[in-house]
C-alpha cells in the first residue's frame, strides 16, 4: 500500500513540475530604434511623445526621439523611474515643456507627472482628479479639470483650473469654468478655456470662459459652439476653436475669437479635430463618424491664419494617408517643419508614428505604444 | 437483472465521468436514480464534463466560477475579490456564446449578455456539467440548442433515508479575511410524491485583503516592492431559494423561486496613483420558474418550461477627492439603475419512431424588456424590448455502433423601442450536427464528430448603449467543428479501478465578433467590433480512481492547448495586431483535482494553471504579457456521526503559495487565504 502511494505522489509530482514557472516581473524596459539619419543642426534636440493608454491598462507611456541620433526609444519612463509603483499611470492626455521641466497630465492616474527635462526623470507629482490640459504664463502652469463641486445630479458639476508654481510645484489657487474643460490658451494676461460639457450629452457646454489671471476669476462666458475642445492663437491674437459637434446632425466646426473684443468673430465651417500652429499656418485634421455609413471620415488641410483660408486640403501628398486608420496626434517641428501624425489605430493596439518632410511625403515610420498622442518638442536652453 | 444492473454501471460511469469512485450510499444511488430518469443518453457523442457529488462539494472553490475553472476549455474571466466580476469563457469564444443553465432553464441578461457566475454558490449545488456544441439529448427546449457551449447548474433535490421527513442542515463558513457566511437547508417530504427544500444563505464580508506588486531592475536589485489592501471589495448578499418537486405516473413536475440580494464595491483597475475607488452595485434578482416532464405514450413525450425574471442593478460611480480644501469629483460620475424582465415558455415534444430513432419539435417564447433611470444623463434611454422565438427540430438515430443527431434551429428576432433607433428585425436558420461511432463491441471506445453553426443577438447595451451602442449591429456566427473520443477502460482491469480519458480537437471560426471589454469601471463597457478570430486546441481529460484498503482515491487531471487568432480588418486596413493571440488567451491551461477519502476523513488537492497570456492591449509584444499564475488549493474534511445529527468540519486553504497575480491586468487577487466551514446536519 505505501509502494503505491509513493506511485502516486510520485505521478503528481512530476506533473506538477512540468508546468513553467513565473519569472521575477523586471520593470518596463525601452527600445530603441534607428530611424532617421542623425542631424546637428537647430537648437531642437528631439521630442517626448507621449502614448495615452487605453482606460484601466495603466499604460501610458512616454517615447523620446533623438534628432541627433536619429533614434527613437519606446516606453523610457519605467526604466528612467525604477522606484515608481505602477509607472506612469492611466491615460495620458497631455505633455509640455515649460522651463527646464515637463509636464506629463495622466488624466486617470488623477495627477500632473513633473520630469527633468533631459533625464526625464521625476521631480514631483502634483494630484489633480482628471486632469486634462496644461499650459504656462510666467512662473505658473495652468492645468484644466472636469472635476469640480459635487452635484445632485451627477455630471453636474462644472470644471476647474488649477494654478500651479513651476518652483514649488504646489496648486496655489483654483478657479471654476465651464463643464467639462478641455485645453486653454493665454494672451493679454488673460486665460481663455474650452468648455465641452462632454458628460452633458446632448446638452454639451457652448462656451469658452475668459479668466482674468490677476484675480483669477472668470470674468466672461464667450458663447461659441458645442463640445469645443482645441484650442489655439496665432500672432495677431486671434484664437482658434474647434468644436467637435455632436457626432450626429451638427458637425465638427472651427471657430474665431476676437481677443481685443473677447467675442467670436468667425465660423469657418471647417471640420476640425486636431491641429498645430506654425508661424501662420494652421495644420489640421479631422476624424469624423458617419453614422449613415458606419464609417469614418478622415480630412486634413493647411489653413492659412493671415488670409484665413483653407491654402491646402492635404497635408500628407504621397498617399501614405490611406495607411493611417485614426489620425490622433499632429505635431509640426516649427524649425525644419516636419511633420508628425500618429495613427491610434483602434486605439487598443500599438500605434504608429509617421514623420513627413515639409512638402508632405513619407519621411520615416515606426511603432509606437497604444494611443499614440501628444508631442513635446525639446529644445535647447 | 444482471444486465440492467451493468447498464445502470456503464451509464453511471458515462454520465457523471467525474464523480468518485466510491462514496456514501445515498449519493450514488441519487446519482443512479438521476441516470434512470435521463432515459437515453449521448455522452458519447457530445463531450461533456462534469462535477459532482463530494468532489464538488470539497473543491476549496467559493462559487460556480471557482469550480468551472477545473474544466478543460474554460476560462474564467475574475476580476478578483469576493464581491468581483466572474465570467466564463469557453473555447475563447466569449462568454456570450456560453449558456448558462440553472435548473434546466438558460439564466438571461438580454442587457449585457454577461452572467456573473461568482453570484451563484455551491452550496446547493448537486452538479456541474458543461457541453461543447449542447447539451446531449434531443428532449430538449430550443434554448438548449442556442448556444455555443452549455453550462447546466443543477441544484439539489430532496432525498430522504429510510423513513425520514425532514432534513436540515445549517452551516457556517468564515475565512482569513473578514467573511461571514450563515446558510442553512431544509428538505420536507410533503407526500410519497411530493417533496420541497427552502434555503437561504447570508454572505457579509468587507472583502479587504493584501495584494503586492513588485518588480525588479535588470540587475536583479528590487525596483519596486508594495503592498497595499484591496479596497472597495466588500458584499453584503442575501440568496433565498425554494423549490417544491413532484412525482407524476410517467413523468415529474418541479417549480422553484430564487431571489437573491446583494450590495456590493465593485472594485476598479489598480492604476498608478489610484489604488481605491467607489463604484458601487446593488442587485435584485428574481425568477421563478417551472418545469413539468411527462411520457404521455410509449412513444410520445412531453416536457414544458415557464419562468418568470425580474433583475434589477443600480449602480452607482461617485468618488470624491479633494483639491485645495474643497471636496471635487473624481472621474465620471453615475447614478444608474436598470431594471429588467423576461418572460419565457417552453413546450418540447419528442416522439419514438422507432426504438432507435427519435425525433423532436421544441418552441421556445421569450420575451425581453429593459427599463433605465439614469441621473445626469440627458439623452433619452431607448427602453427596448424584443420578442423570440425559437423553434427546433431534431432527431436522433442509431445504427449499430452508429449515432447521428440533427437539429435545425429557426430563430426570429423582433425589436421595439420607445425611442432612437430600433434594430430591424432578424431571422436566423442555424444547423448542427452530431456524429458518434463505437468500432469496437468489446471496448468503450468511442468516436464523434460535430460542427454547428450558431449566433447570438447584440445585446441590448451593444444596440442601445448611448455614444456606444449601435443598432445596426448583425449578430455574431460562430461555427464550430469538433472531433473526439472517450476511451473508458473497464473497472479493475489494470492499476486504476477507473480510468477514463477524453481528448477533442476543434476549430472555431467566429465572423462579424462583437467584444465588448471592460474599461477602468467594470460596469461600462467598451465596444469593439474585433471582425474576425479563428480559434483552434486541443483539450485533454483524464479520469482515475483507485481504492487502496480503505483509501478512496480519484483524481481528475485537464489539459488545453488554445489558439485564438484575431483577424480583424478596420477599414480595410490590418490593425498592428493582426493575426495575434486574442486577449487572456493562454497557449496552455491545465488542472488538477486529487481526492483521497478515509472514512470519516477527506482530502482534496486542486491545481490550476494558466500559461502565458497577454493582456487588453492585444499586441502579442512583451509589454503586453501576463505572467503564468498557479494556485494550489487544499482542503480537509472531516465528519462526526452522532446519534441523530452528522457533524462536519472542513478546512481549506486557497492559493497555498500565496501567489501575487492577475487574472485581468490591473485587477490583483487575493493571496493565501484560509476557509473554516462548520455544518450539522438533522
Amino acid at each position: 500500500m505505501k509502494k503505491t502511494i509513493i506511485k502516486i505522489l510520485l505521478g503528481v509530482s512530476i506533473i506538477v513540475s512540468l508546468v513553467s514557472c513565473r519569472e521575477d516581473e523586471t520593470i518596463f524596459l525601452s527600445s530603441d530604434v534607428s530611424v532617421a539619419a542623425p542631424r546637428s543642426d537647430g537648437k531642437i534636440e528631439g521630442f517626448y511623445l507621449l502614448n495615452e493608454g487605453n482606460m484601466g491598462m495603466n499604460r501610458a507611456s512616454i517615447d523620446i526621439f533623438n534628432y541627433r541620433t536619429g533614434n527613437y526609444t519606446t516606453d523610457v519612463y519605467s526604466e528612467r523611474n525604477p522606484t515608481v509603483v505602477k509607472e506612469l499611470g492611466d491615460v495620458g492626455n497631455d505633455i509640455q515643456i515649460y522651463g527646464n521641466k515637463v509636464y506629463a497630465v495622466i488624466n486617470v492616474s488623477n495627477k500632473v507627472e513633473v520630469l527633468e527635462k533631459w533625464t526625464a526623470k521625476r521631480i514631483k507629482k502634483i494630484d489633480i482628479p482628471n486632469c486634462r490640459y496644461v499650459t504656462f504664463y510666467k512662473d505658473k502652469a495652468y492645468v484644466s479639470s472636469y472635476a469640480g463641486p459635487v452635484a445632485i445630479d451627477p455630471n453636474a458639476e462644472i470644471g476647474f483650473v488649477a494654478e500651479i508654481d513651476t518652483t514649488s510645484l504646489e496648486i496655489k489657487r483654483k478657479v471654476n469654468v465651464g463643464y467639462q474643460p478641455e485645453q486653454m490658451v493665454i494672451h493679454n494676461g488673460k486665460l481663455y478655456v474650452a468648455n465641452s460639457g462632454g458628460y452633458r450629452v446632448p446638452n454639451y457646454d457652448r462656451t469658452v470662459s475668459v479668466i482674468d489671471l490677476e484675480t483669477f476669476t472668470e470674468i466672461k462666458k464667450i458663447d461659441v459652439g458645442i463640445n469645443l475642445y482645441g484650442m489655439q492663437i496665432d500672432s495677431r491674437g486671434d484664437i482658434y476653436v474647434s468644436s467637435r459637434g455632436d457626432y450626429y446632425n451638427t458637425p465638427s466646426n472651427l471657430f474665431v475669437i476676437d481677443t481685443n473684443t473677447d467675442e467670436k468673430k468667425m465660423q469657418l465651417d471647417l471640420p476640425v479635430l486636431g491641429m498645430c500652429m506654425v508661424e501662420d499656418l494652421l495644420y489640421f485634421y479631422s476624424v469624423q463618424w458617419s453614422y449613415l455609413t458606419n464609417s469614418n471620415k478622415i480630412t486634413y488641410g493647411i489653413f492659412d491664419t493671415k488670409t484665413k483660408k483653407v491654402i491646402s486640403d492635404k497635408i500628407i501628398t504621397d498617399g501614405t494617408d490611406k495607411k493611417i486608420m485614426i489620425p490622433y496626434g499632429l505635431q509640426v517641428n516649427p524649425e525644419t517643419k516636419e511633420i508628425y501624425i500618429t495613427d491610434a489605430q483602434n486605439y487598443v493596439v500599438t500605434g504608429y508614428i509617421y514623420c513627413f518632410t515639409p512638402d508632405g511625403k513619407l519621411k520615416w515610420k515606426t511603432t509606437a505604444g497604444n494611443i499614440p498622442a501628444h508631442i513635446a518638442f525639446i529644445t535647447k536652453n | 437483472m444482471y444486465n440492467l444492473k451493468k447498464t445502470f454501471l456503464a451509464a453511471f460511469l458515462v454520465f457523471v465521468p467525474f464523480l468518485l469512485h466510491s462514496q456514501a450510499a445515498t449519493d450514488s444511488s441519487r446519482v443512479l436514480k438521476e441516470v434512470i430518469l435521463k432515459g437515453k443518453p449521448y455522452q458519447e457523442v457530445i463531450p461533456v464534463q462534469s462535477l459532482s457529488g463530494v468532489l464538488l462539494q470539497n473543491l476549496a472553490s467559493h462559487n460556480v466560477a471557482d469550480a468551472l475553472r477545473y474544466f478543460a476549455g474554460t476560462q474564467i474571466k475574475d476580476y478578483g475579490g469576493v464581491g468581483g466580476l466572474k465570467t466564463v469563457d469557453v473555447r475563447n469564444m466569449g462568454t456570450h456564446h456560453v449558456g448558462v443553465f440553472y435548473d434546466g432553464i438558460q439564466l438571461g441578461n438580454a442587457q449585457n449578455g454577461v452572467t456573473d457566475l461568482g453570484k451563484y454558490s455551491l452550496d446547493d449545488m448537486e452538479s456541474l456539467t458543461m457541453y461543447n456544441g449542447q447539451k446531449s439529448e434531443i428532449f430538449q427546449s430550443a434554448k438548449d440548442f442556442a448556444s455555443a457551449s452549455a453550462i447546466y447548474m443543477k441544484t439539489k433535490r430532496p432525498v430522504f433515508s429510510g423513513s425520514k421527513k425532514t432534513n436540515l442542515l445549517v452551516r457556517y463558513k468564515t475565512m482569513s479575511i473578514n467573511y461571514h457566511d450563515p446558510s442553512f437547508r431544509w428538505e420536507q417530504k410533503l407526500s410519497d410524491k411530493v417533496s420541497m427544500s427552502v434555503s437561504s444563505e447570508y454572505i457579509k464580508s468587507n472583502g479587504q485583503y493584501k495584494f503586492r506588486y513588485k518588480r525588479k531592475n535588470q540587475d536583479g536589485s528590487t525596483a519596486y516592492d508594495t503592498t497595499s489592501t484591496r479596497w472597495n471589495s466588500d458584499i453584503e448578499a442575501l440568496r433565498f431559494e425554494s423549490g417544491v418537486y413532484g412525482q407524476l405516473n410517467k413523468g415529474s413536475w418541479d417549480a422553484k423561486v430564487y431571489y437573491y440580494d446583494s450590495e456590493r464595491g465593485a472594485p476598479g483597475a489598480i492604476v498608478e496613483n489610484k489604488f481605491s475607488d467607489g463604484f458601487r452595485q446593488f442587485d435584485k434578482n428574481f425568477f421563478a420558474q417551472a418545469n413539468l416532464v411527462k411520457d404521455v405514450s410509449e412513444k410520445y413525450k412531453l416536457q414544458l418550461k415557464g419562468k418568470f425574471a425580474y433583475d434589477y442593478t443600480h449602480y452607482i460611480a461617485r468618488d470624491t477627492t479633494t483639491v485645495l480644501d474643497e471636496t471635487v469629483t473624481e472621474g465620471a460620475q453615475s447614478d444608474d439603475s436598470y431594471f429588467q424582465q423576461e418572460t419565457y415558455f417552453s413546450a418540447v415534444n419528442m416522439y419514438s419512431i422507432l426504438p432507435t430513432w427519435d425525433v423532436s419539435l421544441s418552441t421556445d417564447f421569450q420575451y425581453n424588456k429593459l427599463n433605465a433611470t439614469r441621473r445626469g444623463i440627458q439623452t433619452q434611454f431607448s427602453f427596448p424590448q424584443r420578442y423570440t422565438a425559437l423553434v427546433s427540430l431534431a432527431s436522433s438515430y442509431r445504427y449499430e455502433g452508429f449515432k447521428v443527431l440533427g437539429n435545425v434551429l429557426a430563430t426570429r428576432v423582433i425589436e421595439e423601442v420607445k425611442y432612437n433607433a430600433k434594430a430591424p428585425n432578424k431571422t436566423e436558420f442555424t444547423p448542427a450536427l452530431f456524429l458518434g461511432y463505437t468500432p469496437f463491441k468489446k471496448y468503450d471506445f468511442n468516436l464523434r464528430a460535430f460542427a454547428k453553426r450558431i449566433f447570438r443577438m447584440p445585446t441590448f447595451n451593444d444596440l442601445y448603449y448611448t455614444m456606444v451602442g449601435s443598432s445596426t449591429l448583425r449578430p455574431e456566427y460562430m461555427n464550430q467543428y469538433d472531433v473526439g473520443f472517450t476511451y473508458n477502460i473497464p473497472a479493475g482491469k489494470y492499476f486504476f479501478d477507473k480510468f477514463s480519458i477524453q481528448a477533442d480537437a476543434y476549430y472555431t471560426n467566429t465572423k462579424d465578433k462583437i467584444v465588448a471589454a471592460p474599461t477602468g469601471n467594470l460596469f461600462r463597457w467598451m465596444m469593439t467590433n474585433m471582425g474576425q478570430v479563428k480559434g483552434k486546441g486541443v483539450e485533454t481529460v483524464v479520469n482515475m480512481g483507485k481504492n487502496i484498503d480503505k483509501i478512496n482515491l480519484s483524481a481528475n487531471l485537464t489539459y488545453t492547448y488554445s489558439q485564438s487568432q484575431d483577424f480583424t480588418k478596420f477599414a480595410g486596413l490590418e490593425l498592428s495586431s493582426y493575426g495575434d493571440q486574442i486577449p487572456y488567451t493562454p497557449w496552455h491551461s491545465g488542472s488538477g483535482i486529487l481526492n483521497a477519502g478515509y472514512e470519516f476523513w477527506n482530502f482534496n488537492y486542486s491545481f490550476i494553471y494558466v500559461g502565458k497570456r497577454y493582456n487588453g492591449n492585444v499586441n502579442n509584444i512583451k509589454v503586453n504579457e501576463v505572467q503564468p499564475w498557479y494556485t494550489h488549493d487544499l482542503a480537509v474534511q472531516k465528519s462526526f456521526t452522532f446519534n441523530t445529527f452528522k457533524l462536519n468540519g472542513s478546512v481549506e486553504v486557497n492559493n497555498a503559495f500565496n501567489q501575487n497575480y492577475e487574472v485581468i491586468y490591473n485587477y490583483p487577487m487575493p493571496g493565501r487565504t484560509f476557509k473554516f466551514i462548520i455544518s450539522i446536519e438533522l
